[in-house]
């Protein structure tokens, strides 16, 4: 079999479409690469919405967090402590559990305890805490010169925010907010591993790496393969965000722009 | 465990509840804890001794060891610790039994590898087939353990390497300048220095490490998330004096609130240790603390 056949077979194999069974034996390394590339189809979906939706979510953690109205703060806050201050791992086996009650008692739940709405509002509400807080750190360090000066031009309430807090704070976080977009990417990697199943074996690229691994036992060929598709995956993410950032810092002069760092920290 | 808990059935609902929380299955659980604790406290000090390894490495003068330094910091970036973890208990695993497959039966000469299989002499098994269950699990354990302290050494490598950077150079030169060779520079000047730097990193690193111990259950660990499982799941009358439904949201909800309580406390510890060495640091945070107090 030819290796663009395996392709044309496998390649949509993580959202259902081609070949209904997994290949038994002899495996051929183009078939790892296909599926196990098949399976970043998940993680990317993942990835991308959790991002998308939470960004905005984000922000109003944020602003929430750096309220005078404590019946703002303390929801904030909480919600910001609760998602950081316990593991992923955690989060994903209580959320599916939860659907799973919820489910035998009302109809409504019964897509949540699929893997692709399910997961995805766990990692929703994981990944906005974490940039929520973020983003309160930002708020926190705008230059006072800047709030006053847009007092100064009598800009009040939402086009202040929506002109001048808004666009610094995201000026400022936007170097740590590229960090925990690649620990999103990363994390995605957990939904299969922990109650959510992989309907019809359609899982995420560790899915597939792992089952080679089992069925090959030989874990030297399948997890480089995932390691290289996730490193072009993160230098795909430093680029994007890399673009926002030059247009976020397009009004300083060159020597004060904030690089994004090739090397992220691993503070998450 | 108490004594009016021989018959269940006939208990209030608060009393069911203490027999039943204290049933030895639930033992177990809370021995898990334990397990969780030992993991936290062998690995950190192990990860941090990697990490120390690594970033010396990466400072070292002679370019191999660079090399591998730097290889070692950066490996870990970029790719899910996920993959890591479930990497390297295979890969330990077949290593340390390929070596033993080498030393101690050199008479055979077919490939350890033929086809899907992993083949090695029966004296090479690790640990032997006919060693007692608890040697399985300990080995089980280790390898976990080594597998964490692999992992998180390269993120504390990264910590320690930027910490290392950051001890201003006017220290290095002045000790250079007082005839210190470049170990007693490293060892009296650097070390001693590069704490404080490296705290906020570590302190981080900490927190990471404790949230990722749900992953031990993964490495195949019965640790306590695969007790929440066990337990929790719907108990019918048959094989148990304690039946129930589907529990296990409640235990995890239990285990989400355990991790919350440790990251909370470690968090607070933290912040007196952090406090206790920025105590006459020239950084802004020993000068804040030398007027305040003042």
């Amino acid at each position: 079999m030819s290796c663009i056949q395996t392709i044309q077979d496998y390649g949509l194999r993580a959202i259902g479409i081609g070949e209904r069974l997994l290949p038994r034996e002899d495996f051929t390394l183009c078939q790892q690469f296909t599926l196990i590339g098949s399976g970043m189809i998940w993680n990317i979906y993942f990835g991308v919405l959790a991002l998308l939706l939470g960004f905005f979510f984000a922000t109003a953690l944020g602003v929430g967090k750096a309220s005078q109205n404590r019946w703002i703060r303390k929801p904030a806050e909480w919600f910001i402590f609760v998602f950081r201050g316990s593991p992923l791992f955690i989060q994903f086996f209580f959320g599916y559990f939860l659907f799973l009650t919820l489910k035998s008692n009302y109809a409504f739940f019964d897509p949540f305890t699929a893997a692709w709405l399910g997961a995805l509002i766990v990692l929703f509400f994981n990944t906005s805490a974490y940039a929520g807080e973020i983003f309160y750190g930002a708020l926190q360090s705008i230059p006072k010169g800047d709030v006053e000066a847009a007092d100064a031009y009598g800009l009040t309430g939402w086009s202040r925010f929506r002109r001048v807090i808004w666009p610094t704070m995201l000026r400022l976080a936007w170097p740590a907010y590229t960090n925990e977009a690649i620990f999103l990417f990363h994390s995605t990697t957990l939904v299969f591993l922990s109650g959510f199943p992989a309907w019809q074996q359609r899982g995420d690229a560790l899915y597939y790496a792992q089952y080679f691994a089992d069925k090959t036992f030989n874990p030297f060929v399948p997890y480089p393969i995932l390691a290289g598709y996730f490193i072009v995956l993160t230098l795909i993410v430093i680029t994007t965000f890399g673009v926002v950032n030059a247009r976020l810092n397009r009004h300083l002069p060159q020597g004060q722009r904030r690089k994004i760092r090739l090397r992220p920290n691993l503070i998450r | 465990m108490f004594a009016n808990c021989v018959d269940p059935d006939t208990l209030e609902s608060l009393q069911w509840f203490a027999c039943y929380l204290t049933t030895g299955k639930h033992m177990n659980l809370y021995w898990s804890v334990l397990t969780v604790l030992t993991l936290l406290g062998i690995t950190a000090p192990v990860a941090l001794a990697f990490g120390f390894a690594g970033a010396s490495a990466a400072r070292s003068a002679l370019a191999p060891l660079r090399w591998i330094g730097k290889t070692y910091i950066a490996i870990v970036r970029g790719v899910p610790d996920i993959a890591f973890f479930l990497f390297f208990v295979i890969a330990l695993d077949q290593a340390i039994e390929y070596l033993r497959h080498r030393v101690l039966c050199p008479e055979v000469l077919e490939p350890v590898r033929q086809g899907n299989d992993f083949v090695v002499c029966q004296a090479a098994k690790m640990p032997l087939g006919n060693a007692p269950q608890w040697v399985h699990e300990s080995y089980g354990f280790a390898i976990a353990v080594l597998t964490f302290a692999i992992v998180y050494g390269a993120f504390a490598a990264n910590v320690l390497f930027g910490a290392m950077r950051a001890v201003p150079q006017a220290q290095l030169e002045t000790a250079a300048a007082y005839g210190m060779s470049t170990r007693q520079t490293f060892w009296r000047v650097l070390v001693p220095q590069m704490w404080v730097y490296a705290l906020p990193g570590l302190s981080n690193l900490w927190m990471l490490l404790i949230k990722a111990t749900p992953l031990l259950f993964l490495l195949g660990v019965e640790d306590v998330v695969y007790w929440a499982r066990e337990l929790g799941g719907t108990k019918t009358p048959r094989f148990t004096d304690y039946p129930h439904g589907d529990w296990r949201m409640w235990y995890f909800l239990a285990l989400l609130v355990f991790y919350l309580c440790f990251t909370r406390v470690s968090e607070i510890v933290l912040e007196k240790v952090m406090a206790r060495l920025t105590r006459g640091q020239a950084t802004s945070g020993g000068e804040a603390q030398r007027r305040a107090a003042a």
